[in-house]
């Protein structure tokens, strides 16, 4: 599959499928910077979970409304206080970790939340990142698709910083996948070759 | 206003039950009457009816206008009409005015029937359950075993909330908006200044006025005066009042000088010309009392376990009287109890009044909501 040639909907749909392979059905599900709410809509159509989307912008919050998801206008730098330990099976944050500032808070108390995490994010060591800075510009690519004077993204950061992150903060990481830009699986250097990488995380023993 | 989406020409109708009442406080109702209106059709299942909550000064005049008042338009009629939020093409809304109310349901201003004499102050204190156990009457009456949705703001939002722990089987969908658990003590204490106003006025007569052909028009103008300061957002009243002059100059005297005297007195003036003092003390209590989580150590999620509806919770961004922290407090207790609930946070400039408001963002979520509730 080739992901540059694919409309935004199914582009859409490729990421929600990365993601629903790791929820297994019925499952209570946490869904952080949710937009449109069209990731829970599709998880509650394919795997029946229940749960809540969490939102701040005012007209994603109108359209998680329209698409029948319970969404909670809440802002998540401010933490997660209002949810109890363990009442989620899976938290969420699907490319939404980068433009938030308290990252570390935010996945400390995801996993205080949940018993797993599940956490994707565009990978600043890609390739045609670094070819982009090399050339001395700012990348924009199909994951990081916004010029540096309006992105809404705060973090850069590849698999590495992540995963060294993970480590300081005793997170255990259970799988990961990293994409192209062309939608294929990569296995070699994900780092360099990763466009878009997917995590599942958990509490160290 | 544009006559096709409205509900037009409307009129109130009476119901009288006979069954007695126990109220929280103890005391007993001999039979009672409500006075409600209806916009749309039930439908055959009876299935889409809407009970809409008024607050503190609002009663069952929710939509529309009277024949013989035309000016007279009701007090959510820019939520409720056909094509608006809150469809009567698919709805059948209600609104009531509440048992203690002042605009014909039984309250301090009906005739006690054990003295011939108007109840005044020896109309029992009326608390919000009591409210809903009248409303859920009304609701026998009209047919209607389960509402769609019961909605309302603040004070309304309140009893919303309480149908879901009263008659839980009897509610799928109940719509709190810029409401609270409970009162927090600043809350309580405005109350207590309103009613101190009324309570302090010489023409108040132990709450006998009626009987003596006065009302306490002082302390009940001051009573509104300072619930409409709370009612409001600073920056509004800055924006619309700031320190503009009456008469261009200071005048050196305790006539009005800055408009927002003017604004205030206008507003405790006009209220005072019709809403009942014993009302408003009742209701205000009702207010200070209303505490679902009381019974649970406070813990409010024990309270709501019971509760089986979907909730759509809003607050205002500049509600300073019930907080959007106060409507978090319902929605975290909701997800505690795992039920189903939507929360959108409001960015509106006009404080606690936004939820009367036809904010365009407001009324396409109430819409969006609505429109998703099946019928």
């Amino acid at each position: 599959m080739n992901i540059s040639q694919l409309s935004k909907q199914e582009r859409e749909r490729f990421d929600f499928a990365v993601i629903g392979n790791w929820i297994p059905p019925g499952e209570r599900v946490l869904d952080l910077g949710c937009g449109d709410g069209t990731l829970l809509r599709y998880l509650r159509e394919t795997k029946e979970v229940t749960g809540y989307g969490v939102e701040i912008d005012h007209d994603s919050v109108l359209a998680c409304i329209r698409n029948g998801v319970d969404v909670i206008q809440i802002d998540i730098e401010d933490g997660l206080s209002g949810f109890e330990d363990q009442s989620f099976n899976h938290v969420i944050i699907s490319q939404a970790l980068q433009a938030m500032h308290a990252t570390e808070r935010i996945l400390t108390e995801m996993l205080r939340v949940a018993d797993e995490a599940v956490v994707s994010f565009p990978n600043f060591a890609y390739r045609s990142n670094r070819e982009a800075i090399a050339e001395g510009h700012m990348p924009v690519s199909e994951d990081l698709p916004y010029e540096w004077y309006e992105t809404p993204n705060v973090r850069f950061f590849t698999i590495v910083d992540f995963e060294a992150l993970c480590d300081k903060l005793g997170i255990e990481i259970r799988e990961r996948l990293a994409f192209e830009e062309t939608g294929q699986p990569v296995t070699d250097d994900p780092n360099l070759n990763g466009s878009l990488a997917f995590y599942r995380l958990g509490r160290k023993a | 206003m544009s006559l096709e989406n409205s509900v037009g020409v409307v009129a109130p109708q009476r119901v009288h039950f006979n069954e007695s009442m126990t109220l929280k406080c103890g005391a007993l109702l001999p039979g009672f009457e409500l006075v409600y209106e209806t916009y749309g059709t039930l439908n055959a299942s009876r299935t889409n009816a809407v009970l809409v909550c008024h607050a503190l000064s609002g009663g069952h005049h929710v939509a529309g206008v009277y024949a013989n008042d035309p000016k007279n338009l009701g007090w959510w009629d820019n939520l409720v009409g056909p094509g608006k939020p809150l469809d009567t093409n698919r709805f059948f809304v209600v609104g009531v005015n509440n048992l203690g109310g002042c605009y014909g349901s039984t309250g301090p201003m009906s005739v006690n029937p054990e003295t011939g004499k108007r109840y005044g102050a020896d109309f029992p204190m009326v608390t919000v359950e009591d409210w809903v156990l009248a409303q859920s009457r009304l609701a026998d009456h009209l047919g209607v075993d389960q509402w769609a949705a019961v909605m309302g703001g603040s004070l309304g939002g309140m009893q919303a909330l309480e149908w879901t722990l009263q008659y839980p089987e009897r509610i799928r969908h109940a719509m709190v908006i810029a409401s609270a658990p409970k009162l927090s003590a600043q809350n309580i204490a405005f109350n207590e200044v309103a009613r101190q106003a009324i309570l302090s006025d010489p023409e108040f007569h132990g709450g006998h006025y009626a009987e003596r052909g006065v009302v306490p028009v002082n302390g009940l103008r001051l009573a509104r005066m300072v619930g409409h300061i709370t009612y409001l957002s600073d920056s509004q009243m800055g924006e619309k009042f700031g320190r503009q002059l009456r008469k261009g100059e200071h005048q050196f005297s305790y006539d009005v000088d800055f408009e927002i005297e003017s604004y205030l007195r206008y507003q405790g003036d006009k209220f005072a010309g019709f809403f009942d003092a014993n009302t408003y003390l009742i209701t205000t209590k009702a207010l200070d009392y209303f505490d679902p989580a009381f019974d649970y150590d406070g813990d409010l999620g024990a309270a709501l376990a019971r509760a089986k509806a979907e909730f759509f919770v809003a607050s205002f961004s500049t509600d300073w009287r019930f907080s959007p922290s106060r409507s978090r407090e319902i929605v975290f207790a909701l997800m505690k109890n795992r039920r189903r609930v939507v929360y959108a946070e409001i960015d509106c400039d006009a404080g606690h009044d936004s939820f009367l408001l036809d904010d365009a963002h407001y009324h396409a979520v109430l819409q969006a909501y609505l429109e998703n509730i099946t019928v």
